[in-house]
């Protein structure tokens, strides 16, 4: 068979070894090189789309290498319905990061190179299956984002950089340290050192551990998520970031904490992972309407993209601490929106900055007049954050908030709160961006949107559309994956509880608490 | 008594979705060759779609019409939602209620394209325009043909959408960019209840799949308990609430008339606004469960009847008044549906589609004459100058103010002789409700048209008559609401009550599950509204024509009463105070005290003591890659030490 995964893995840093070949004054050259080289993994990915087989809920398309034997360290790969959308995510989406590109006039070898150094970081975390690997790359990715904010960041980039940074290494390192107690115990138990996923799943560990190891993963995934009250490096890095650096940022990065939680954290400490629940879904709620309450008086529009992820990804929360197959399915379904639309608004955000060089909404007002078609771009964008019916966003909030009541009906209801005041602060922004009079002669000779910038934003809402009209396709080919991780929880816990005499949870569909 | 629960019979076609495929090409018509192909090629697309889509729609009517009763026709198009037991399918239905509720949308939405061809022909955003209006034709269309919950609110987001847009349609001015967002944010609180309800149905009911069509919510409706309906059915309500302009979510729809008058006319008085009464009589059989929820669906709905109808006494903005008429009329269909009378709730709905968008274009036509004047201080004499309007719009005040003859007396008599036999009380306020109706209408009416005229020399001069493509939809909706009443009338004249019969097997047998009123009675209740109806008439006659200066004395005696209603019983400021300012300023103290004071000042505290301690340990480390390689190795081992010493 095909090392599919692999080539889509390391594909795009075959292109930054090419790239490095290309001298760095052939500016076009190298912006082209990268687009083009980017679209590889892209057409590798959909081609994965056709030949992942829907209806298999295990990891498929797996491929296995030796790397460290004596430690039981090997090169793991794997997909299944939880990992394939975000792989075609994030290969779907470097493209477009490739054609935003064009305006960063600043070192643009290095910036191209980093970006696909960080495409292959991302996509190696998603489909790694050993601990260890999965470790190495989630690392690899931080690394460039660093550079991406400290060299082609705004103001206080080295601030940002640094907050990142350690905030991130915080969490990461305590992780490290579960990953490799993990692998002991499976030596312990098992008689030979393993990494593997599939391996660790199998491990029993007393709950006091379980407590402990638990909480290692999670803090390392809830402040990439970021949940509240964790989330505070994420406006300082965005507001910073390159647009292309905010974009990974919001769409993908993020994602792997909430990736982490689902792939990891959940099902290797299925017991404690159930009793924490009720603390992710409050922490999630929080985050859900603070986020959107600070995003109101947020005078800088990047800063208020930013704490709108707080928002939204509180929502993924709390889809997945539901528990049900609605609520995860919505929760991985909310990830892929927030990608789409939370880098569509930052493409929004780039594109004026590029034009006027501020962020301020105080600088803006009537731009309607001048870029109808900036305009309704940015409008299908924001509607589509908003999560109105008939566009993506809504289908992830409605499964989310659905699965949500099954199991935390206040927790949903305040949730659905945050849904309106989603449309305050995004109609808001909206306002007084785009409509008023066009009072600052600054904005009157702005030019609207080029054909490159048109690439960049039209597939967005066509898959806006499609996702908004029509999951299905998306929502069949997680489910098996989705129902087999719920299972697996719900097996384990009800052993658990069986040898305690309580009564089981039940946590797969229909999975009220009785 | 008997409750008929006619067969239903569903035949599966393959052209009903059509009827929203049509507009919907007209979107991408204008949104992709609208600036290039001009004005002319988007005048005849943007109408021709809607007309296409009533062609079609009428067909479907007909075929319902014709066929056995209880027939309902359906087209599956696909699979929407499908996760586990959730099976919710991008369906189209239409049913009797569907097939009045197209015909309106399509019908009187063709009249107003065409009015708005020639009305807004030199505004800059024609095809952005058109763009709008073809889209809210497409979302109103889903929303009345879902043959679910779920795509239903489709439907009634994408409907509030198009109303945002286009009530902020002249968005270089702040006021009306600001008045759509009132408008969409309102009734998103009303929707937030709207999708508890949905969640809170979807856990209610036992194991199996979940499609929320209707048949199937009716169907399992029975076996909830009754604290469970009734909640369902209120939490639905108060997003019925919003989208329908009752209390006490009503405030964005004054505020909505800064869109253009056709807009007006279409969105915010014929069609979408009366999403909410369309859903409450879609769930008949889920809220004749909650006698609860009806009987606070019929008091919310008496209530605004008449709170709406004090404040349209005395406001001066013509298009303001037609408003507070439109949430008022809006009351009694809630009053209808609220005492489970839910096909007149339903005539009402269509009679005041009618008189309504009517009213509206007709005082279109007149801001148009007035060269954009709105205050009706400024008006009077117009008969003159307008007599295709004046003429049109006294046919609609005359139906709105429940003249008999006039189709608006048909359908809220239906509405009152039902009310007095449920609920006594509700009918008195409903009575007094249309007393005021009569009198603000004329008062409108009287200061319009006749009298002296008030205008200044410069418009006076430039008053004239609206052209043809104007003044057509006047005269059609105008002979409508006369003829439209007589679909309806009362069971002892005539042909009787066909529009309730031909109802029946969508919304329930339940119009006259009471039994008729006896012929006197029903004689007596028709006199008395006539009577107030008259009254009415008669006071803003005496007032407003024979003795002007009335108005002025009783304003001055009554300042304080005057004040209140002049200032719309200070609702507004009260919201502004109670919630838009509190959240606010929470907002404000969250973002500077507790994330950047208490969050980042403790991350930064941290970085200071790493920073203290690094300078610490850099005594004894020659550079900084080794000192966080050191550091993260010891603290590492230190903490593998740690859990392998517990494990």
């Amino acid at each position: 068979m095909m090392p599919l995964l692999t080539l889509i893995v390391f594909t795009p840093l075959m292109a930054a070894l090419m790239l490095l070949a290309i001298p760095r004054e052939q500016v076009r050259a190298l912006r082209r090189a990268a687009f083009v080289f980017s679209l590889v993994p892209f057409a590798l990915s959909v081609g994965l789309l056709f030949a992942f087989d829907a209806a298999k809920g295990e990891l498929q398309w797996t491929e296995r290498a030796a790397w460290i034997p004596r430690y039981g360290i090997h090169y793991l790969l794997g997909v299944d319905g939880i990992s394939l959308f975000l792989v075609v995510l994030t290969t779907f989406l470097m493209p477009i990061v490739f054609l935003q590109a064009w305006d960063v006039e600043k070192r643009v070898k290095e910036y191209l190179v980093l970006l696909l150094v960080m495409e292959t970081g991302m996509l190696g975390a998603l489909l790694a299956t050993d601990l260890f690997l999965f470790y190495v790359f989630w690392e690899l990715m931080l690394i460039p984002m660093y550079f991406l904010i400290g060299i082609w960041g705004g103001e206080h980039r080295i601030y940002a950089a640094i907050k990142l940074v350690l905030y991130t290494m915080a969490g990461s390192l305590l992780m490290l340290v579960a990953i490799i107690y993990l692998a002991i115990a499976h030596q312990q138990q098992i008689g030979q050192y393993s990494f593997a996923w599939e391996h660790l799943l199998q491990l029993r560990l007393s709950p006091e551990v379980q407590k402990l190891l638990f909480a290692a993963f999670a803090l390392a995934f809830a402040i990439k998520v970021p949940m509240f009250p964790l989330h505070t490096w994420l406006p300082d890095a965005h507001t910073e970031a390159p647009t292309g650096g905010s974009v990974i940022l919001a769409a993908i990065l993020l994602k792997m904490g909430t990736y982490g939680f689902l792939r990891f954290a959940i099902p290797l400490f299925p017991e404690i992972a159930v009793d924490a629940m009720p603390v992710v879904a409050a922490l999630a709620v929080i985050g859900i309407i603070y986020g959107a309450l600070v995003c109101m008086v947020q005078p800088d529009l990047k800063r208020l993209v930013a704490y709108s992820s707080v928002s939204h990804l509180g929502f993924v929360m709390l889809g997945m601490a539901a528990l049900n197959l609605q609520g995860v399915q919505g929760s991985l379904y909310q990830m892929l929106n927030h990608g789409l639309s939370t880098g569509g608004l930052f493409l929004a955000v780039g594109a004026l900055y590029e034009r006027r060089h501020t962020r301020l909404i105080a600088e803006f007002g009537g731009l309607w007049a001048r870029l109808p078609v900036y305009g309704a771009f940015f409008l299908v964008v924001m509607l589509s954050s908003v999560g109105l019916p008939g566009l993506n966003g809504f289908v992830g909030e409605f499964l989310i908030l659905l699965g949500a009541f099954g199991r935390f009906p206040l927790a949903a209801v305040l949730g659905t709160i945050g849904v309106i005041l989603g449309a305050v602060y995004l109609l808001w922004m909206f306002q007084r961006v785009m409509f008023g009079p066009l009072s600052n002669p600054q904005n009157a000779s702005l030019k609207d949107l080029s054909p490159r910038e048109i690439a960049m934003f039209a597939p967005l809402v066509v898959l806006f559309l499609f996702m908004g009209l029509y999951p299905k396709p998306l929502l069949v080919r997680m489910e098996p994956a989705v129902r087999v991780t719920l299972e697996r929880v719900e097996s384990r816990v009800r052993q658990a509880s069986a040898s305690c005499g309580e009564e089981a949870v039940c946590v797969a569909e229909g999975g009220r608490p009785r | 008594m008997h409750e008929v629960q006619p067969a239903v019979v569903v035949e599966n076609v393959t052209f009903l979705w059509w009827i929203p495929l049509l507009p919907a090409l007209g979107v991408l018509f204008h949104i992709f060759l609208g600036r290039r192909v001009g004005k002319t090629a988007v005048s005849v697309v943007g109408p021709s779609v809607v007309a296409a889509a009533f062609i079609v729609s009428l067909v479907a009517f007909i075929r319902v019409w014709l066929g056995p009763p209880g027939l309902v026709l359906q087209q599956v198009l696909w699979s929407w939602l499908p996760v586990g037991s959730l099976d919710v399918r991008f369906a189209l239905q239409v049913d009797a209620l569907s097939a009045v509720m197209i015909l309106v949308v399509t019908g009187v939405g063709f009249l107003i394209h065409l009015y708005s061809v020639v009305y807004m022909h030199d505004d800059p955003g024609y095809a952005r325009y058109f763009a709008y209006l073809n889209l809210f034709t497409v979302a109103m269309l889903v929303l009345v043909m879902a043959d679910n919950l779920l795509l239903l609110f489709v439907g009634w987001e994408g409907v509030g959408l198009c109303s945002y847009l286009l009530i902020g349609f002249w968005y270089d001015n702040d006021a009306n960019a600001s008045a759509g967002k009132k408008a969409f944010i309102v009734n998103r609180v009303g929707d937030a209840a709207f999708l508890v309800g949905i969640f809170w149905l979807f856990w209610s009911f036992g194991p199996g799949s979940h499609t929320f069509s209707f048949s199937e919510i009716a169907e399992r409706g029975r076996q909830l308990s009754p604290a469970v309906v009734t909640g369902v059915t209120l939490l639905l309500f108060v997003g019925a609430t919003g989208k329908s302009a009752q209390l006490p979510l009503y405030v964005w729809l004054p505020d909505a008339m800064a869109g253009p008058t056709p807009v007006s006319a279409l969105i915010h008085a014929a069609t979408m606004v009366t999403a909410g009464v369309y859903m409450i009589a879609r769930l008949h059989a889920l809220y004749e469960l909650a006698p609860i929820s009806l009987d606070v669906v019929a008091t919310v709905g008496a209530l605004t009847a008449v709170f709406a109808a004090t404040i349209g006494l005395v406001q001066t903005d013509i298009k303001k008044v037609l408003a507070y008429s439109t949430i008022s009329q809006l009351g009694y269909m809630f009053l209808a549906v609220g005492v489970g009378a839910f096909s007149a709730g339903i005539f009402h709905l269509l009679t005041h589609a009618f008189f309504k968008a009517l009213l509206f274009l007709g005082s279109g036509s007149v801001i148009h004459a007035m060269g954009g004047e709105q205050d009706i201080r400024k008006m009077g004499g117009l008969r003159r100058y307008l007599p295709v309007t004046y003429a049109t719009f006294l046919v609609g005040t005359l139906a709105i103010a429940g003249v008999p003859g006039f189709a608006g007396f048909f359908s809220k008599d239906m509405i009152l002789a039902r009310a007095y036999a449920e609920a006594p009380m509700l009918w008195g306020l409903a009575l007094v409700g249309a007393g005021l109706t009569a009198f603000y209408m004329f008062r409108l009416f009287f200061l319009v048209f006749l009298g002296e005229c008030r205008a200044d020399a410069h418009t006076r001069a430039h008053l004239h008559e609206s052209p043809r493509t104007m003044t057509i939809p006047l005269v059609v909706l105008a002979v409508l609401s006369v003829v439209g009443g007589y679909v309806g009338l009362p069971e002892f004249l005539a042909w009787g009550d066909r529009f309730s019969a031909f109802l029946a097997p969508a919304v329930g047998g339940s119009a006259h599950a009471g039994g008729h009123p006896h012929l006197a009675l029903e004689v007596a209740l028709m006199g008395a509204s006539v009577f107030v109806a008259l009254a009415g008439i008669a006071v803003a006659y005496r007032f407003y024509i024979q003795a002007p200066q009335t108005p002025q004395q009783l304003a001055a005696r009554w300042r304080r009463a005057y004040q209140l209603l002049w200032n719309k019983y200070y609702v507004d400021e009260l919201y502004a105070a109670l919630f838009v300012r509190p959240i606010v300023q929470l907002a404000h103290v969250l973002w500077r005290q507790f994330d950047v004071a208490v969050v980042d000042g403790a991350v930064n505290g941290a970085g200071g003591v790493v920073q203290e301690t690094g300078r610490w340990l850099r005594r004894w480390q020659t550079g900084n890659v080794q000192h966080y390689a050191l550091s993260l190795l010891v603290g590492t081992l230190l903490l593998l030490g740690y859990f392998l010493g517990r494990g």
